[in-house]
């Protein structure tokens, strides 16, 4: 796709984007004009700034037509043959990190994350690839869960479970 | 002017105590990092880190983070003369005259003149803050709704007048993010808004360091590993003390940029949407201009290097004069530091100098401190950061992306906050590609709650009349300013448009 295409996907897409959000408004029934001696009503501010997205779309796309932008000029490739390899990888990684935090827990999710960005795409030795796997969860876990009192995501149950054993050893040291 | 000596004193005392002094290093250090780190600037520190602050007290939060924001605009420097790619599009002039010099085996001069600039351009803006913000500040006291909304306005037509970028695509960015700070429930109704597919998780709203962290972290590391591919070639730098001690006689041979950079730094700093890239360029241009010897500029003129460093420190700082003293950010970096504060508890605005003193003068003292930290950081440790900058990409994109998810998750506890944030990030990434800017969404998603509720305030306190905003002097002219910097480009165009019709 060239970046010409892709200027007129995005307007049109912007475009629908907009219109989508001045239909929620409209649908969720919420007032849109004037409310006498009061002001705008509650869906005012979204819907007529939607119109206003739209509008601008709109713009961008008239412009495509009439070669105004030097986007709509231009015929290189949207996103490169290398670049879509690099930047897919990272994009699949961060969902399945995301999807794995939920299922085996922050910490799981994090090892593998790690050791597929340092080892697989990075081809870094094992000194450095143990290095990160290890420090970082332990990075975290001091400075999200000890410092910061947060609980991060432990997966489910059985996963949860298992993880416990070291926040209970925690607890038995320090407090 | 007394009440402002005395304030500063206590400032700068509350900036040595230690928890504080320990922040301006570790900010320093920090900034220093992304900022030197090709595509990484002050913006996605700030945003990135953001959530790590909830640690500590607003006071030293705030200090951590401008210390970042002021090492981040000397970390710029470092790439953009040893690699030739700027740190951040704040050091993107910076590349003009600063890598003929490291072709010339001169890399070292170049980064002594930048720290030394940028030292000055800090210590200048700082200088220019302490006089200007309290005044100000007095006189933002007697802003009602009204002004505030108008304000509002008008820092939104400052990005559509002077932005520079595509102009449906920066008007489209604005609105999106205000669209976006309306998700959730309405503050004045209280009916829920924009509530997408019937999902509950929307009602909480989209909070802006989501939108932020994806745009900042996610589409900006995107956007790095694509321009980069992972590979970088770096000049050496050979750095002794014999040479430092050298190059400081050169002083005098930037000297001139330096101070144009530090004031024009400044005052294009403290308009939102200019910030510190367009400061450093003009300031470039007009070193160029003012020189003997113009021609020399883009094949290795130390002062060429000297003008845009100074501007971009005296604009950082200069950006965070609106943000204290009105509340309205001058840059996407502040626009984040504010809803930081939000977070934080306090009300940014005037107020802030009445309300909390001690967290204003800490701040202003802490960056006195900071520029001094900074400068001594860098000139030690630039052997150390040139090291840093051959480190793999496949080490720092994981830890970036790592920190970008759990901060979210720190920030509100829900994995659904980090599935918008990729989803975000991916869109921010794409769009950008296509010359949409980002930035106006960000300050918008920060002031766009403010100012919705600012307009209906002023509207129902007039009782719906609208012309509440025409009717006070402060507010009326805020909304001309505003309507003249928005049909600025359609007046430029048609100026041009006359010209070369004449010329035929």
């Amino acid at each position: 796709m060239t970046v010409r295409t892709a200027e007129l996907l995005m307007g049109i897409a912007t475009l629908l984007v907009s219109l989508g959000l001045m239909l929620n408004v409209y649908l969720d029934g919420l007032t849109i004009g004037w409310v006498e001696g009061r002001g705008p009503g509650a869906g005012m501010w979204p819907f007529w700034l939607s119109l206003g997205m739209a509008l601008a779309s709109l713009a961008t796309i008239l412009r495509w037509f009439m070669g105004a932008t030097p986007e709509s000029r231009s015929t290189d490739p949207y996103i490169s043959q290398e670049t879509i390899f690099i930047v897919g990888v990272s994009v699949v990684a961060l969902f399945a990190f995301l999807l794995l935090m939920t299922i085996i827990g922050t910490y799981l999710a994090l090892v593998l994350f790690m050791f597929f960005y340092v080892r697989i795409i990075g081809r870094h030795g094992w000194a450095m690839t143990t290095a990160l796997v290890i420090g970082t969860p332990v990075f975290v876990y001091l400075l999200f869960e000890v410092a910061l009192t947060k609980y991060l995501p432990k997966g489910w149950p059985i996963f949860e479970e298992g993880f416990l054993v070291i926040d209970n050893l925690r607890y038995e040291w320090f407090y | 002017m007394d009440i402002i000596f005395t304030s500063l004193g206590a400032g700068l005392l509350q900036a040595f105590e230690p928890l504080n002094l320990f922040m301006i290093f570790a900010g320093c250090l920090a900034g220093l990092f992304v900022g030197c780190m090709p595509g990484l600037g002050s913006v996605n520190g700030v945003a990135i880190l953001l959530p790590i602050t909830f640690l500590v007290p607003p006071t030293a939060a705030i200090i951590f983070l401008a210390a970042l924001y002021y090492g981040a605009m000397y970390g710029g420097a470092i790439s953009s003369i040893t690699l030739g790619i700027p740190g951040a599009s704040t050091a993107v002039a910076t590349v003009f005259d600063g890598r003929p010099m490291a072709q010339q085996g001169k890399a070292d001069k170049a980064l002594m003149a930048a720290a030394v600039a940028s030292f000055i351009g800090g210590t200048v803006s700082v200088i220019l803050f302490t006089l200007f913000a309290p005044p100000l500040a007095a006189f933002a006291l007697k802003f009602g709704p009204q002004e505030e909304f108008a304000l509002m306005v008008l820092a939104f037509a400052t990005f559509i007048g002077l932005g520079g970028d595509d102009i449906p695509k920066t008007i489209f960015s604005i609105l999106l993010g205000l669209v976006l700070a309306a998700v959730g429930f309405d503050i004045i109704s209280g009916q829920p808004r924009l509530i997408f597919f019937d999902m509950v998780e929307f009602q909480r709203g989209i909070g802006f360091l989501v939108l932020a962290i994806g745009i900042y972290g996610i589409g900006e590391m995107l956007w790095t590993l694509e321009s980069t591919n992972g590979q970088i070639a770096m000049h050496k730098v050979k750095v002794t003390w014999a040479r430092i001690q050298a190059n400081f006689g050169d002083i005098k041979h930037y000297i001139n940029s330096t101070w144009l950079g530090s004031f024009l730094g400044f005052f294009v700093g403290t308009l939102p949407a200019a910030g510190a890239t367009p400061a450093s360029l003009m300031s470039y241009g007009l070193s160029k201009t003012f020189s003997k010897d113009p021609d020399s500029y883009g094949k290795g003129n130390i002062a060429g290097v000297a003008a845009p460093e100074a501007a971009n420190n005296a604009a950082s700082t200069g950006s965070m004069l609106p943000m204290i003293t009105l509340g309205i950010p001058g840059s996407p970096t502040t626009a984040i530091l504010l809803g930081g504060m939000v977070i934080w508890g306090l009300r940014p605005g005037p107020l802030l100098f009445t309300e909390s003193p001690d967290f204003v003068w800490g701040l202003i003292g802490s960056m006195y401190v900071a520029n001094f930290v900074t400068v001594l950081l860098n000139i030690a440790m630039i052997p150390l950061f040139i090291r840093v900058l051959a480190m793999p990409f496949s080490i720092l994109t994981p830890i970036i992306f790592v920190l970008c998810v759990l901060g979210v998750y720190a920030t509100t506890d829900r994995m659904f906050d980090t599935w918008i944030m990729l989803l975000i990030g991916i869109a921010g990434y794409l769009l950008r590609k296509l010359n949409y800017p980002v930035a106006p969404a960000v300050l918008a998603i920060v002031l766009g709650p403010l100012a919705e509720r600012s307009m209906r305030q002023s509207l129902i306190g007039s009782q719906g009349d609208v012309m509440t905003f025409f009717e006070r002097p402060i507010s009326l002219t805020c909304l001309i300013l505003a309507f003249a910097l928005m049909s600025y480009p359609l007046v430029l165009k048609y100026m041009r448009k006359r010209k070369a019709g004449a010329g035929t």
